[in-house]
């Protein structure tokens, strides 16, 4: 079976599979689609231009990590759902539910439902808690050292493997529409995102991801609408042609072609809506926006327009099961040009020809740098705020140093990530995705939550049920069939179920609780609990929070 | 803030106001989206079928739900806004302002 958890992005990561299929459809490499890049051109010029806009904006740690806290709600909330418009949700949910159909579904609700539980339990606490990072929230009334070294090793894991498989798409994916060679495409991403990320800091990452967002939302509305039209509006003459053009037939419109075990299904499930919530990159856009108020906005506008995006791609993955699965010049024996991840470019092409085709591939390639420079961001954040400002050098390090620090740690997580694109070119990196949800899920989520509802959870519990969260999401995912069969080549899997979160996250609040009560008597213990009080307070009103209500 | 300033405020009407009210409005919304979402997850994973009856012409049970459930994240959310713009940052501000 396939990998569940990994399976839209195997879709979009055109791995093995769909190279395959690539070379049955006898299509190497696109021929250079000049449309597309001119527009992707002007889109590069027109973000660096913001960039070095931001650049003379960006002077102060707060400026660099939070965009000074100047991003509106409306702003915020569109940064936020450009993170999650990415490559993997257009091209990577379109490609599902053209294989799929009713399964692709569950992909796009898991990742919407995250956003009320961000919203009830945690956006305002956050935005009244943190400042810059995570960790920041998490070593409020907790030991700094032990708990910030746990935040940012676990956000480094999460971005690391969120990253190496946007790198691995990005290259595979451009190598397609662009018609350039693998290592350019990963360089081109890598170096922009570096620019971007040192010079524009919080404000051009935030820009870049707002302008991408207008412009995907815009693409697929367009095309959704042209869809429906071609179909005179009725849904039912949609399906009933999808039902008639799929190989499976009226099974695309129940559930079990993609997902068949039920306990995976579930345990996906976990994953998504409460990975949202431990993701650094999303989490970090709270420290944007000026109070809580803003930051209720954010969540709202964020809701509306990732859940109006799923719609569409949604009615656009419908739509290509009969407009591009029976056209003879996008599917060829029932192998999509391109491999599978290419319908939603293909349906751009037949409902808006060339242009549209260019305009919907360079805004995918925009969307792939709008990601990284985030995730960039936030493993920037990781390393010079938690680790360096606060572990090594224990808070004895001038603002000025820090910002300095934070953009070398930029350029090298930049270089890094351009590395391990090309490294991971061959390799089957599906599984990526699915693990960063799980380690956030299981390992941030619990340390979060508990930190800001529960007086007597204490430093141990903290580090215990972090480690515990994240070490079992790795091992756990490592001994799925994900890894354990389809990577490393053994026949049967040690952990049978595609996900792991239905089982690590409570290993992780189980370790949080224990830690907590076994040590719950010791002084330090004690004095935690006492400085509860405080972070009680300042959550709910922002009393003393950065940029906070009170002036 | 200190800790006999954070005492008292926790002690203030209006703290206790905004911490009884928000809590049981974030605590019920998010019983309502939990519901809602691991009822729809449930319902496809144990139940397929169900999920596959047609309602609609050929369009099966599990489309309107699947919207259902998107819309009802993005109007639950709504709702939490609409409230908490109204009472909470009302309550907010007094509190801040008994804290001077």
């Amino acid at each position: 079976m396939r990998t569940a958890a990994a399976a839209v992005v195997a879709v979009w990561l055109m791995g093995a599979g769909a190279r395959a299929a690539d070379l049955a459809a006898g299509a190497g490499r696109a021929p250079t689609d000049t449309t597309a890049i001119v527009m992707f051109a002007g889109f590069v010029l027109l973000t660096l231009g913001i960039t070095a806009w931001a650049a003379r904006r960006t002077r102060t740690a707060s400026d660099f990590y939070a965009a000074g806290g100047s991003i509106t709600g409306f702003q915020n909330g569109v940064a936020i759902s450009g993170d999650f418009m990415s490559a993997a949700s257009f091209l990577g949910i379109s490609a599902m539910v053209y294989a799929a159909g009713f399964d692709g579904l569950l992909y796009s609700i898991g990742f919407l439902v995250g956003w009320p539980i961000i919203m009830f339990l945690m956006a305002e606490r956050l935005r009244n808690l943190g400042r810059y990072s995570l960790a920041d929230v998490a070593s409020y009334r907790l030991s700094a050292v032990p708990v910030r070294s746990f935040a940012a090793v676990s956000s480094l894991v999460v971005v690391a493997f969120y990253l190496i498989a946007q790198m691995v798409g990005a290259g595979q994916l451009i190598q397609l529409l662009f018609g350039l060679p693998y290592s350019s495409a990963v360089l081109i991403v890598g170096v922009l995102m570096i620019l971007y990320v040192t010079f524009g800091g919080m404000i051009a990452t935030t820009w870049v991801q707002i302008i991408k967002a207008v412009l995907l939302l815009l693409g697929a509305t367009y095309m959704a609408f042209a869809a429906l039209a071609h179909f005179g509006f009725s849904i039912n003459a949609l399906f009933d042609a999808a039902v008639a053009a799929h190989p499976r037939k009226a099974a695309i419109l129940s559930p079990g072609l993609q997902f068949k075990n039920p306990i995976s299904t579930v345990s996906l499930g976990v994953a998504l809506m409460f990975g949202t919530a431990g993701l650094p990159h999303i989490l970090m856009r709270f420290f944007t926006v000026s109070d809580a108020r803003e930051a209720r906005k954010s969540v709202f506008w964020a809701t509306s327009f990732i859940g109006y995006f799923y719609i569409l791609t949604f009615v656009i993955g419908f739509a290509a099961i009969s407009m591009v699965g029976q056209d003879p010049a996008y599917v060829t024996k029932g192998a999509v040009h391109g491999g599978s991840n290419m319908v939603a470019i293909h349906l751009a092409d037949a409902v808006g020809g060339g242009v549209l085709k260019g305009f919907v591939s360079a805004v995918a390639f925009a969307t792939i740098l709008a990601v990284v420079s985030g995730l960039t961001l936030a493993g920037a954040a990781a390393v010079s705020h938690d680790l360096y400002a606060s572990v090594v050098m224990r808070g004895r390090l001038t603002e000025g140093r820090e910002v300095v620090v934070s953009r070398v740690a930029t350029v090298v997580l930049g270089v890094l990530a351009i590395g391990l694109g090309l490294a991971f070119e061959k390799q089957n990196v599906a599984y990526m995705v699915g693990l960063a949800f799980a380690v956030a899920a299981s390992a941030n989520f619990p340390v979060l939550l508990l930190n800001m509802y529960w007086r007597r959870f204490n430093t141990t519990g903290a580090v215990l049920g972090g480690w515990l969260g994240l070490v079992s999401a790795v091992a756990l995912t490592v001994l799925s069939p994900g890894i354990w069969v389809k990577v490393l080549g053994n026949h049967a899997a040690v952990f049978p179920y595609d996900n792991p979160a239905l089982f690590s996250m409570p290993l992780g609040f189980v370790g949080c609780w224990l830690g907590s009560v076994l040590t719950q008597n010791s002084p330090q213990a004690r004095t935690e609990a006492a400085r509860y009080e405080g972070l009680y307070v300042r959550s709910q009103t922002g009393i003393g929070a950065e940029g906070a209500v009170s002036h | 803030m200190d800790d006999q300033a954070s005492a008292r405020l926790r002690a203030s009407p209006a703290f206790m106001e905004l911490e009884r009210s928000r809590g049981a409005l974030g605590l019920g919304l998010t019983a309502a989206i939990l519901v809602i979402y691991f009822g729809f997850v449930g319902l496809v994973a144990f139940a397929p079928g169900v999920a596959g009856t047609p309602v609609w012409g050929t369009m099966t049970l599990g489309f309107p739900l699947g919207l259902g459930v998107i819309l009802s994240a993005i109007v639950l959310t709504g709702v939490y806004v609409l409230r908490a713009n109204g009472s909470f940052d009302a309550l907010t501000r007094q509190v801040v302002e008994e804290a001077r």
